[in-house]
C-alpha cells in the first residue's frame, strides 16, 4: 500500500556489497587510475564541466566506490579536449583512461 | 681526564651522540631505563622508506657506542646542582658528576585505547602499528591469522592532531608507516583488500610520495578520506568500520577482519619529570623547549643541558641521528669553550 510517503533511502555506501571487478580489469589496463589524489585540477580546467556537469575526479571516485553506472554517464559529457591531461599533477593520461572506461565498461 | 657527559636514553640518539662524543676524545655515559638498546626503532621491523631492516641499524649504532659507560634498567633518581657541574644519582646507587647532559629520551606511544570509539583492547581484532611491528619481527600474534586477513584496514592520526586527545602536533611519521605497513601485508596477504583512512597525508621526506604512489598504483591500496567515526563488532566477530567518505561526501562503512590504529607520538611523561628536575621548560605542544626552534635545537635555554631525538617533538629516525651528530658536535664546542674560559682565567690571575 503507498501511503505517498516513505523513507529516503540511504546513500552510505556499504564497501562489503561494492563489486569492483570491472574496476580492477580497468585498473590492469590502466593502473595510473589509482594515483589519482582527487585534487580536482581535472575538474577545474574542464571546458565541459560547467555545463554538463561532468568532473573527471568524480568519475574516477565513482569507479572506485562501485557508482559506476552513475560514473559512465558522468563521462557523456565529456569532449575528449584533453585538458584535464595537461593539468594532472599525477601525471595520468585522463584522456585514455576516459577512452579505455569507455571501452572496458562498454559505453560510447 | 676525559670529560663525563651524561646521555640520558639509549636510543637511536642516545647511541648515535655516544659514537661520536666517543670519537671527539669524551666519556659518555648512557643511562637507560629499559633493559636493553636501540629504544623504538628496536621494536620496529623494517624501515622506509628503503625497508631497511631495523635490527641493522640498531647493530651499527650499538657498535659504534660500544666503549660507552652504559646502565641498563636505570632511571635518574635526583639531581642536584653544583657550582658549576651536576650531581646525578641514579636508581642503581651510582653518582655521576658532570658539566654536560643530553637528554635523548624520545617520546611515548599515544596511548590508542585512550581513543574508545576505536575499540582498542575491546575488540579483539584491533591491533597498534607497534603490534603490528612486533608481528612483523615474531610472527606471533593471536589476531592475526595464518591465511591473514581478507579486508583490513588502517587508521590514520590516531592521538595525533586531536585536540580531544590534547595532542595538537602531527606525528610525522604515522602516514608514511601507515603506507609502509599497508605495503608490507599486501606483500604477505596479496588478496587481502586493504583500506587507509586518512584525514590528511603527509608525504613529506624523501622518496616518501614515491612510496605513496606505488601503494595506490602497484598494491591497489585504497586511501579513503575520511576519518573513521566508530567501530563495532558483528555477530560473527568481525569489525564493522564506519566513516565518511569526504571526497563523495556520502557514508561509508566496510567490514574488516582486522584493524591497525596509527598510534602517534606523544612526549614521554617520564621526560617531563627529569626536566622538572632542572627546571626545563616544556614547549607549547609537550615536548622539551630548545634554545631556538631554528637556530639552536639541540641546546636547552639552560647552559651545559642538550637535546637530541624526538624529546623536542617528533622526528623521523635520519632527522634524530643527524640531531644525534650536531649534538655532539655542540657539545664538543661547548666543552672547549668551557676550557678556553678557564685558561684565560687563570692567566688573568
Amino acid at each position: 500500500m503507498d501511503f505517498g510517503f516513505k523513507i529516503s533511502p540511504s546513500s552510505a555506501v556499504n564497501l562489503d556489497n561494492v563489486d569492483l571487478s570491472l574496476y580492477d580489469r580497468l585498473h590492469e589496463v590502466e593502473p595510473d587510475i589509482a594515483k589519482c589524489i582527487a585534487c580536482g585540477s581535472c575538474s577545474a580546467s574542464c571546458p565541459a564541466g560547467r555545463f554538463s556537469g561532468m568532473s573527471m575526479r568524480k568519475v574516477i571516485l565513482d569507479l572506485q566506490r562501485g557508482r559506476q553506472k552513475e560514473a559512465v554517464k558522468m563521462l557523456s559529457g565529456c569532449m575528449l579536449c584533453g585538458k584535464c591531461l595537461m593539468v594532472c599533477p599525477r601525471g595520468i593520461n585522463t584522456r585514455h583512461l576516459i577512452l579505455a572506461i569507455c571501452k572496458l565498461y562498454g559505453e560510447d | 681526564m676525559k670529560e663525563n657527559i651524561l646521555i640520558i636514553g639509549g636510543g637511536i640518539a642516545g647511541l648515535e651522540a655516544a659514537s661520536q662524543l666517543l670519537k671527539l676524545g669524551y666519556n659518555p655515559i648512557i643511562v637507560e631505563r629499559s633493559g636493553r638498546l636501540g629504544g623504538h626503532v628496536a621494536d620496529w621491523n623494517r624501515l622506509f622508506p628503503d625497508m631497511t631492516p631495523a635490527e641493522e641499524v640498531v647493530s651499527r649504532l650499538v657498535a659504534g657506542a660500544s666503549e660507552a659507560n652504559i646502565f641498563l634498567n636505570t632511571e635518574i633518581s635526583f639531581i642536584n646542582r653544583l657550582k658549576d657541574s651536576y650531581n646525578v644519582m641514579l636508581s642503581n646507587g651510582v653518582s655521576i658528576i658532570t658539566k654536560i647532559m643530553l637528554f635523548a629520551t624520545g617520546f611515548s606511544l599515544f596511548d590508542a585505547s585512550k581513543k574508545e570509539e576505536y575499540g582498542y583492547g575491546v575488540y579483539n581484532q584491533v591491533m597498534t602499528n607497534s603490534d603490528l611491528e612486533r608481528w612483523f619481527n615474531t610472527g606471533h600474534d593471536c589476531r592475526i591469522t595464518e591465511e591473514g586477513p581478507s579486508a583490513m584496514g588502517f587508521v590514520h592520526c590516531v592521538g595525533s592532531r586531536d585536540e580531544k586527545a590534547r595532542n595538537s602536533q602531527c606525528s610525522k611519521v604515522c602516514c608514511i608507516t601507515a603506507v609502509k605497513q599497508a605495503i608490507e601485508m599486501k606483500q604477505k596477504f596479496p588478496d587481502a583488500m586493504i583500506y587507509c583512512f586518512y584525514m590528511d597525508l603527509r608525504m613529506f621526506g624523501k622518496k616518501f610520495e614515491d612510496f605513496y604512489i606505488s601503494a595506490q598504483r602497484d598494491y591497489g591500496i585504497r586511501f579513503i578520506r575520511g576519518r573513521v567515526s566508530e567501530v563495532s563488532e558483528n555477530i560473527e566477530g568481525k569489525l564493522v568500520v564506519k566513516a565518511e567518505d569526504t571526497l563523495s561526501g556520502r557514508p561509508v562503512k566496510v567490514t574488516l577482519d582486522l584493524l591497525v590504529l596509527m598510534s602517534g607520538i606523544v612526549c614521554d611523561h617520564q621526560t617531563c619529570r627529569t626536566a622538572g628536575m632542572l627546571s626545563l621548560p616544556l614547549d607549547s605542544d609537550g615536548f622539551l623547549k630548545s634554545r631556538d626552534n631554528i637556530a639552536d635545537i639541540t641546546a636547552s635555554p639552560k647552559e651545559g643541558i642538550f637535546y637530541a631525538g624526538a624529546c623536542t617533538g617528533p622526528k623521523t629516525v635520519p632527522e634524530t641521528l643527524a640531531e644525534a651528530r650536531s649534538a655532539a658536535l655542540e657539545i664538543h664546542n661547548h666543552i672547549i669553550s668551557l676550557s678556553e674560559e678557564l685558561n684565560s682565567n687563570s692567566e688573568g690571575q
